[in-house]
């Protein structure tokens, strides 16, 4: 039964995709968006089956194995066409097909006045597909099917619109970067069959591999894994390609480059987090570079003008949270933060996609201002994921936060400087995400004359709504326990409850100093208050006092809003070599060399083929001389041999 | 007189045979007109036929026999054949030059 409910929650998307794709000229968006809406539905419908199922079951023996067919078997290598549903994998399904089937609500409405409505439906719903190919994948190679799968979809929802050519470039830049992540994914893949001999999760995690607490093979080869998620996740070093994906209609940012796509790495090292544990040096990498991503991205998000680039700087600054959490062992905090950011940036990215619907295509929050009036729901909604993201008590964004925060003290693997680092980022988060709202909804208006803002239509409103519903409850399936000691009704930790054993307990966790836990969410959240006030009192009133600011910090102002000059970097030094090299290989060896070998063999056959061409002059009785040679021949073979 | 030269045996047919088979051949290569060519491809398959009924004498059995009656009904057709097309050539050209044929080149 549950076997029917995997194919149809599977093959749903993958239907739509072709459907659209086949009337993939049709202009009628209603049409085609309804098809693609209609068929993620479904999916979220067999996921919400799945769920219950699993519900009913008891713990121990709580998943779906599922094979469909043998799909390699070669050697000692066999890869099933198989499919795992755990309560890792139904929570990402779950967000997936939940989310997504609201964003493509939402793109009803959004690609209302496009040209191409069924490809960009048909690209969404193929996306959805492949998402779930890589979050339900039972072996690491379908879940690679995948993770190429999302890429592709990328790369073409980023270019969607590629007549403009800055904008085909950046679904290039997203492409390549992200291949070159891939490449990391496979070498892992391959270390890991060298020493498990499967690619199956459960083989992998059960099999009993030993501590690695040098850099051994085991290390390396999660640290290859770790490159992959930096590529698909955009983390310190192969972010770049993030902020520049917001060349893309705004669902596909919401979507794929903030609630689902980007959190692939952060699933990958989830479902092998029983391996992870056992390598303490990979885990301080992966704990370093997301603290480092979640600082820097969040400080390049303070300068930007762009509401887009802003949020995608959020992105990749809460993605480094995420990491963060990964890498001192508290895989649940991860996975739990990658739900709620699921549901505030998601609700930010849509949001901001009204808004930009709404003032013909402007995406400068310099241009806005004062938007509050015009668009009340919009507002109220944002205002929602704004208090989420920035940590206010009892809304979803601040349990997932601190208890982030919380363990990177807590834990044996975190320490000071880690809780420090993520402690100013929360400061910051605030700060930016604050200037945003103040430039974009409050304030004065700096609307142009010729833009009449006005509220969206209800497709595009009501997935905002429920959003920010999701915003608001969604921190309440992961109460924390210091926290729910404190509450009536006494609500554990639902999420930690749901992973149970799944998730490997972190060596040596001492017991938790709740008056500690308090003090430093206390801490955050004055911290947020205080710096979410500054941004308020400064984008409003003191704008000379921030004028002066910058002039006098006007060489780091500069390296900021430069993004500290990391893509002139990449050019300069990764990508120009790169090109000259290729250069110099085409002209002198390709050319010269590889070049005039094939012309001379090649004209040696010609020269050959014109000499043997002169025997077969259609003369019968030269033929008939030939005839008789060859019977000279063999005869002489007969009678001399 | 014809005693004197001895018994005509086996060897002397195979000779003969060699030689009919030989200027068959040498009007097969060189001479230009269809007919004639035709001709000395009859030669030569009857220059054949002399040596099969040499050697079926020899054995004293039939085979040989059988084979000449097969030769000749080939013969014949390739006879029906390829004067059909020294036909057809004279038709199109007035002449009937071997070096006609070259034009079935492709």
């Amino acid at each position: 039964m549950e076997k029917i409910w995997i194919a149809i929650l599977l093959l749903s998307p993958l239907l739509g995709a072709m459907i659209n794709g086949f009337r993939f000229r049709s202009q009628n968006y209603r049409l085609a968006g309804s098809i693609a809406t209609i068929c993620v539905g479904i999916s979220f419908f067999a996921s919400v089956a799945l769920f219950s199922k699993l519900l009913g079951m008891p713990v121990e023996s709580r998943f779906f194995n599922v094979s469909f067919f043998d799909w390699i078997q070669v050697g000692s290598l066999s890869v099933p066409m198989a499919f795992l549903v755990d309560p890792i994998s139904i929570v990402m399904m779950l967000i997936i097909t939940g989310v997504g089937s609201l964003i493509h609500l939402f793109s009803i409405g959004y690609m209302s006045h496009d040209e191409r409505p069924a490809k960009y439906f048909s690209y969404l719903n193929f996306f959805i597909f492949n998402m779930l190919l890589l979050v339900m994948g039972e072996n690491l190679l379908i879940m690679f099917i995948g993770w190429e799968g999302v890429g592709l979809c990328s790369y073409l929802l980023i270019g969607f619109w590629f007549t403009d050519k800055e904008k085909a470039a950046a679904g290039m830049k997203a492409f390549i970067t992200n291949r070159i992540g891939d490449a990391g994914l496979l070498l892992g893949i391959f270390l890991l069959f060298l020493m498990v001999g499967s690619l199956s999760f459960s083989d992998i995690n059960s099999a009993g591999l030993s501590e690695d607490t040098g850099w051994g093979m085991l290390t390396l080869a999660l640290l290859a894994l770790f490159v992959g998620a930096t590529g698909k996740s955009a983390q310190i070093p192969l972010y770049v390609w993030l902020p520049d994906a917001m060349a893309g209609p705004t669902p596909v940012s919401a979507l794929i480059h903030a609630a689902t796509m980007v959190t692939a790495g952060i699933y990958m090292i989830v479902r092998l987090n029983p391996i992870f544990i056992l390598s303490p040096n990979a885990m301080f990498v992966i704990a370093l570079v997301g603290a480092l991503t979640a600082f820097f991205a969040a400080s390049m998000g303070i300068l930007q003008w762009d509401i887009k680039k802003i949020l995608a700087y959020s992105t990749v600054s809460q993605l480094g949270y995420m990491f963060l959490a990964l890498g001192v062992g508290a895989f649940t905090a991860g996975i739990f933060h990658v739900m709620t950011h699921a549901f505030f940036k998601a609700l930010m990215f849509l949001g901001s996609g009204s808004v930009i619907h709404a003032m013909h295509e402007e995406q400068d929050i310099r241009k806005m201002g004062g938007l509050k009036k015009y668009m009340p729901i919009t507002h109220w909604t944002f205002v929602m994921g704004w208090l989420a993201i920035i940590g206010t008590p009892f809304l979803s964004g601040f349990f997932s936060k601190d208890e982030i925060l919380w363990m990177s003290v807590h834990s044996p693997r975190g320490s000071w400087l880690l809780w420090l680092i993520g402690f100013i980022t929360a400061g910051m988060t605030a700060f930016y995400m604050t200037r945003l709202m103040t430039l974009t909804f409050w304030g004065k208006s700096r609307v142009p004359k010729d833009v009449h803002p006005h509220e969206s239509p209800i497709s595009m409103t009501l997935p905002l709504i429920v959003l920010a519903v999701l915003s608001v409850f969604g921190g309440w399936l992961g109460v924390p326990h210091g926290v729910s000691s404190l509450l009536p009704g006494h609500i554990p930790h639902l999420l930690e409850v749901w992973f149970g054993d799944l998730i490997a307990p972190i060596p040596g966790l001492g017991k938790a100093n709740y008056a500690l836990e308090y003090s430093l969410m206390a801490m955050s959240v004055l911290l947020a208050a205080g710096s979410a006030f500054a941004a308020y009192k400064l984008y409003t009133e003191k704008e000379s006092l921030l004028a002066a600011w910058v002039q006098k910090a006007k060489g780091l102002h500069n390296l900021v809003a430069n993004k500290y000059f990391v893509d002139e970097f990449y050019h300069a030094r990764i990508i120009r070599p790169c090109v000259e090299m290729s250069k110099a290989l085409w002209e002198f060896v390709d050319v010269g060399f590889i070049d005039k070998i094939t012309y001379i063999v090649s004209n040696a056959f010609q020269d050959l083929a014109k000499a043997v061409r002169m025997t077969q002059n259609g003369n019968l009785q030269r033929y008939a001389l030939y005839i008789l040679a060859g019977l000279f021949v063999s005869l002489s073979f007969v009678v001399w041999g | 007189m014809l005693s004197s030269i001895g018994e005509i045996g086996l060897n002397h047919y195979l000779i003969l045979s060699a030689a009919l088979f030989c200027i068959g051949m040498f009007g097969v290569l060189m001479r230009k007109n269809a007919l004639v060519i035709l001709m000395s491809i009859e030669l030569m398959l009857n220059a054949v036929n002399i040596s099969f009924v040499a050697f079926s004498r020899y054995q004293n059995n039939l085979d040989g026999f059988v084979m000449v009656f097969f030769v000749m009904a080939v013969a014949a057709a390739e006879a029906a054949v390829g004067l059909a097309l020294a036909v057809a050539i004279f038709k199109r050209f007035r002449e009937i030059n071997i070096r006609f044929f070259e034009h079935l080149k492709g």
